[in-house]
């Protein structure tokens, strides 16, 4: 049944959104995805996506008036706040992919993934499923709590000293923190979109919020 | 636990799925739509999804298919064939595929792989090397459905595609391709150690044997598999299996 709300993905040409809108409709829930602030403003929940470069990415949201829109409905409305991938890193402080301030909501910085040559071949960017682990409960990890997986595509990863806002942990090469959690505001690294049963649950959480 | 993609590759003549023999003799299997449905249901890790008969004809992708598969794919997706323009990246992309696969435009127009690696990201764009081993025991890469041979050395291509900003590099061994004989470690490996992105082995998967072999003596990044997934017995009968979670970590994960 699709709840009486309204959830929008916000569209700041930064990649694929439909796979999003999919993935929600399989819970039977309808989206809209959309660039206009006048809709962001309205929303009653937000998922900021996106898959690329750091500075790009926040560049995009400034330039397009839409980073004090976000900060208004997330950080003063307190209205549930998805970002996946690269939107989820915007929401950290800083990137080292980049020189540009992210929005800056989480204590958490975005670092490069560094591995001791000598030690790991390991590739990056770190691509393909990852078992994550549960820091602390929340609303959009219920029923994750066995064997949960996902798929990750990324090169830089959260860190952050504020133990409170590590919300999943996973381990590639090393464990880094692959999702933050405060208040209404989750940031996830992976691709619920495209993590099937696993992904499909962390939708429906978010929806069922 | 260590895990590395397992992906089933599928082949679509005219959107018919069909499965090749050294890139040869063809075996209706099905539906395309219908197998990816049932893939999904079996939680594969990312599918792979080739039109071999759109470059051939000089088509362009059957964005129809494309979209009606990515519709039913909850994981990764790649797409290849017939893929000459950047319009046509963006639109399957935007589709809802994750991945493009390009083979013969690395011959024809390798300036398309690096714009649309500077467009999309280096991680949308797989760069398919399809071999061959000479009576000499040389090996080749070949474009257009293994028709036309590169000039280039095989190692010296692979640096190449990854120069050119393909992020993944599909080594596809066409000798093994539908012959069950496990992949081509060798080649895989001398690949996979230079360059720094992932490699994908493809060709001639068997068992789940073949596959921790090709990671951990061709330091493969991922295994493709097409027969292996559609086929069954020795005469080849169509069922579409794939391993389950347990399988999978057993005989895989738990030996890397």
């Amino acid at each position: 049944m699709s709840k009486d709300q309204k959830i929008v993905i916000i569209d700041y040409k930064v990649g694929n959104l439909s796979s999003i809108a999919n993935m929600l409709k399989k819970v039977g829930q309808r989206s809209l995805i959309s660039d206009k602030p006048e809709d962001i403003e309205t929303a009653d929940k937000l998922i900021l996506p996106g898959v690329g470069a750091f500075d790009y990415g926040i560049t995009q949201l400034n330039n397009s008036g839409l980073s004090s829109v976000l900060n208004k409905k997330a950080c003063e409305e307190k209205i549930p706040f998805l970002g996946i991938c690269l939107g989820a890193q915007l929401l950290t402080q800083s990137s080292e992919e980049g020189v540009l301030p992210g929005l800056g909501w989480f204590q958490a910085k975005t670092v490069k993934f560094k591995f001791d040559p000598t030690e790991t071949k390991l590739k990056i960017p770190h691509m393909g499923w990852t078992d994550v682990t549960i820091e602390h409960p929340s609303p959009l990890t219920i029923g994750l709590e066995e064997e949960a997986r996902f798929y990750f595509v990324h090169s830089f990863h959260f860190t952050t000293e504020h133990k409170e806002e590590i919300l999943l942990k996973s381990v590639y090469g090393y464990e880094f923190v692959s999702a933050l959690h405060r208040d209404n505001i989750f940031a996830v690294q992976f691709h619920p979109e495209k993590s099937h049963k696993f992904g499909l649950q962390v939708m429906k959480n978010f929806v069922d919020i | 636990m260590k895990r590395i993609r397992v992906i089933p590759v599928l082949l679509v003549n005219n959107r018919k799925l069909v499965k090749t023999i050294k890139f040869g003799a063809e075996t209706y299997v099905g539906d395309p739509v219908n197998a990816i449905k049932i893939f999904n249901d079996k939680e594969v890790d990312e599918l792979i999804l080739l039109d071999i008969s759109a470059t051939k004809n000089k088509q362009e992708p059957n964005f129809e298919l494309i979209e009606q598969a990515a519709g039913e794919c909850f994981m990764p997706l790649g797409y290849g064939g017939g893929i000459t323009h950047i319009d046509q990246i963006k639109r399957i992309l935007y589709s809802g595929v994750e991945k493009v696969v390009i083979n013969s435009s690395i011959a024809t127009n390798p300036a398309l792989i690096t714009e649309a690696s500077k467009a999309f990201g280096a991680q949308a764009i797989v760069a398919s090397i399809d071999l061959k081993k000479s009576l000499f025991g040389g090996y080749a890469a070949y474009t257009h459905s293994g028709t036309k041979k590169v000039k280039m050395g095989l190692v010296e291509y692979a640096k190449y595609v990854e120069e050119l900003g393909a992020g993944e590099i599909m080594v596809y061994s066409i000798d093994r391709d539908g012959t069950y004989k496990g992949f081509d470690v060798e080649i895989t490996g001398k690949i996979a150690e230079q360059v720094s992105i992932p490699v994908i082995a493809s060709g001639g998967a068997r068992n789940i044997d073949d596959f921790s072999d090709v990671v951990i003596n061709g330091h493969a990044s991922a295994v493709a598999a097409g027969s292996m997934f559609v086929f069954t017995g020795k005469h080849r009968a169509v069922l579409i299996s794939y391993p389950n979670q347990k399988e999978l970590k057993k005989n895989l994960y738990e030996k890397l």
